[in-house]
């Protein structure tokens, strides 16, 4: 799920701050009032930016090195977690949480709360059509944490290295000014960080971690391609009729956008719903009943149904039984709503965006700041996580060789392995968004057809689980 | 690095100056050059990324503690040829005390204002306008390293630029050197290739008749007190711009000896030096000191 809320650090004078201060540039102040020297600033201090520091910080050959975290919301602090369930929730990887265990984070998240599933249901609203994704082994396929719950266990973790990572809370960077490209030696060759009180910060590297609306990805001038969805995700949540195992993740493609159920516990469900802005003011406004009875239908309802797709439908997996007796993955009901969380209703606007580079001299974008994905796949942090993961280990390599930790060479490794992986996970979703948002009859048996392919096809299967698990 | 040039000044003659004037102004010319990782110097940007973990995990197997993010702290290195101080930097940044010399001042001088923006280096390294001979006089048995990298090369005398160095090193001090092989291969690479078709380095940087064969090096370094632990060939892919290690050093190739200490037979017993090298190195590590590769 999309994690970092573009957070407000949009701010309408930085470019003219920038740009000013730039002006003069000079040379080379005295030692004394040189502003402070980090290693690494990470611009955002949401799950991406506050993971990346709490890793780096974490690190050995980081021992020696100084980082900083900008943010510009207060510290929170979750002594206490509450009774009932955030209504921002995250689908965490195996692999993210590798990378939060390995800054000891991951034991935080699981003293507090946490829901496996080892199961993944999706079907298409206009078919019988339908695709399990399960773990043959006891593993689980993935996790679902309240995002308050990670930012908790992080801040735990960030205090744990609080001699080399300085958190600035209410922090806001309003100027960036970056070095000369040329190679005289004449002025700094650090990034320099202006914040909104008027301090100064220098860094050899700057990490933008800041959302999708990123001030360092604008700042520096890295071309962003994006698209808004006609689409905005509606999250509540939600009470089951009666308890279950609930460890099951469901996913219904409707003409209108997909509707997720995640597991929370026995009887809780967080909802993620993408519909259209106008219905999803409609669930906004509704009452409670109203709106519990909303979702069941839309999990229920084959009102979208055709009996031409039906057939089709029906004909191609008989022919599947045929060819594989072995048969299919039986197909399992959603559980029934009872009941919605007061207060815990939101909706918020969902797009697109990539990032043309993820780099530049001194300068790495992460998370959303560089990659923004539709939640449908449920992979917005996780493929901010592996970002991570792979930054950490060129920085890591590269402080042990003891090279500039901003320079071009190691940033670029990093680069071409997240886009490679990123680029394709972007689009297979931006795909399955567009592909799933129409009851045109064609497109309809095609997606049915391929669905049920896949579903019949263990390596097929496994190739997504494996490169969704990452 | 590459401007490194050493002759030995003899005490009453000025006319062996060490310093060649006509070398000291090819490198001047390029001084400002130095730092710019795509330009005329990229090539050894680049050797870092090989030559810099060669002396630090030979460094660690030869030492029992380990300081985390900081594993060469305490070891004083002088850096001979340093130019504008690309093998200074990243050794500093590991923790070791750094001194850096070069005979050509501009080199120092954008070495010095390069390392000034970082605080931490700027305390951790000194650059120093000067020839080799002109401070052993003051630096008797001083540095725990030297590192000499693409620099004998250059060197018109090398029993004496090699005799220099045992006298500045302590006791059981290691001496690293990188240089490139006399073979008509690296005439034809190096020179012809590198220098003159392709522009990996500038034209005029090297003379094929200074270039120092390892068997040379070998015994110029076992007759004057060394013992020579390991022989490295090394590969410089142009297309790339990487380095790597192989087996071979009919072209390029880095050396680690270390200068007997006070009783000899604890030469004996050194370790092998790059067991943690990766895959790269493997099959020529541990060279034997008299079986030159």
């Amino acid at each position: 799920m999309a994690a970092l809320r573009g957070r407000a650090l949009l701010a309408p004078l930085a470019p003219l701050g920038a740009r000013l201060w730039a002006g003069p540039r000079a040379p080379l102040r005295s030692a004394a009032s040189a502003p402070p020297l980090y290693d690494v600033v990470v611009s955002g201090g949401g799950m991406v930016g506050s993971a990346m520091a709490a890793v780096l910080g974490h690190d050995i050959h980081f021992h020696d090195k100084k980082i900083a975290l900008l943010e510009a919301g207060p510290r929170k602090d979750y002594d206490h977690l509450p009774d009932s369930y955030s209504n921002r929730v995250s689908s965490i990887s195996p692999g993210s949480a590798t990378l939060l265990s390995s800054c000891g984070a991951w034991d935080h998240v699981c003293s507090l709360r946490l829901k496996p599933f080892r199961r993944m249901q999706v079907w298409d609203a206009c078919s019988e059509a339908m695709i399990v994704f399960e773990k043959d082994d006891l593993d689980d396929m993935g996790y679902v944490v309240e995002n308050d719950v990670i930012m908790s266990a992080l801040t735990k973790q960030l205090d744990a290295v609080a001699d080399r990572v300085e958190v600035f809370y209410r922090s806001k960077a309003v100027g960036y000014t970056w070095p000369l490209p040329s190679h005289s030696c004449d002025t700094s060759p650090w990034v320099q960080v202006e914040l909104a009180d008027g301090r100064r910060l220098q860094t050899k590297l700057l990490i933008g971690a800041d959302g999708h609306n990123s001030v360092v990805r604008k700042e520096a001038e890295i071309q962003n391609i994006e698209h808004q969805y006609d689409q905005s995700a509606v999250v509540a949540t939600l009470h089951l009729a009666e308890a279950t195992d609930n460890n099951v993740a469901w996913q219904r493609f409707l003409p209108t956008g997909p509707i997720a159920l995640l597991p929370l516990s026995d009887t809780a469900s967080s909802l993620v719903w993408s519909t259209s802005h106008h219905h999803a003011l409609e669930l906004l406004a509704m009452d409670e009943e109203s709106f519990v009875d909303s979702i069941n239908s839309a999990f229920w309802s084959n009102i979208n149904h055709s009996d031409f797709i039906d057939t089709a439908g029906a004909v191609f997996r008989s022919a599947i039984s045929l060819l594989k007796p072995s048969g299919t993955a039986v197909r399992q009901l959603p559980p029934s709503v009872a009941k919605v969380d007061p207060e815990s209703r939101a909706m918020f606007p969902l797009g697109m965006g990539h990032a043309t580079e993820y780099v530049q001299p001194r300068v790495a974008l992460i998370g959303d700041a560089a990659h923004r994905v539709h939640p449908l796949a449920g992979q917005g942090v996780n493929l901010g996580f592996g970002d991570i993961a792979c930054l950490a280990h060129h920085l890591s390599a590269a402080a042990f060789n003891g090279s500039d930790l901003g320079s071009l060479k190691h940033l670029l490794k990093f680069e071409t392995e997240r886009q490679r992986h990123n680029v394709s996970l972007i689009a297979a979703t931006d795909v399955l968004k567009r592909l799933y948002s129409t009851t045109l009859a064609p497109l309809v048996l095609l997606r049915t057809w391929g669905l049920q392919a896949t579903n019949a096809l263990p390596p097929v299967k496994e190739q997504i689980m494996a490169f969704a698990s990452k | 690095m590459k401007s490194n040039l050493f002759t030995v000044k003899r005490p009453f003659s000025t006319s062996q100056s060490s310093v060649d004037s006509k070398e000291v102004k090819k490198f001047q010319l390029l001084a400002h050059k130095w730092w710019d990782e795509e330009g005329e110097y990229a090539a050894l940007h680049s050797m870092n990324d090989i030559r810099v973990p060669f002396i630090r995990d030979t460094l660690l197997s030869m030492s029992s503690n380990y300081h985390l993010g900081n594993p060469l702290s305490g070891i004083k290195i002088l850096d001979v040829g340093c130019g504008g101080g690309l093998l200074s930097e990243p050794l500093g940044r590991l923790g070791a005390s750094v001194t850096g010399i070069d005979p050509v001042e501009d080199n120092i001088r954008t070495a010095d204002r390069h390392k000034s923006f970082d605080p931490v280096l700027a305390k951790r390294i000194q650059y120093k306008s000067s020839s080799l001979e002109e401070i052993v006089e003051e630096s008797m048995e001083t540095f725990d390293v030297i590192v000499a990298s693409e620099v004998v090369e250059h060197v018109a005398d090398l029993e004496m630029f090699i005799k220099c160095c045992s006298q500045v090193l302590k006791p059981d001090g290691s001496l690293f050197i990188t240089t490139i092989n006399k073979t008509q291969l690296s005439y034809v690479l190096g020179i012809v290739v590198a220098e003159k078709i392709m522009g990996i380095v500038p034209e005029g940087t090297h003379e094929w008749e200074k270039f120092v064969p390892p068997e040379e090096l070998e015994r110029l370094l076992e007759s004057n007190g060394f013992s020579v632990t390991t022989v490295n060939g090394m590969l410089y892919n142009p297309l790339s711009g990487s380095w790597s290690w192989m087996e071979s050093t009919s072209l390029n190739y880095a050396v680690h000896a270390v200068k007997a200490g006070a009783q000899a037979h604890t030469t004996d017993t050194l370790p092998e030096t790059d067991s943690q090298q990766r895959s790269a190195t493997a099959g020529t590590a541990g060279t034997a000191p008299d079986g030159p590769v």
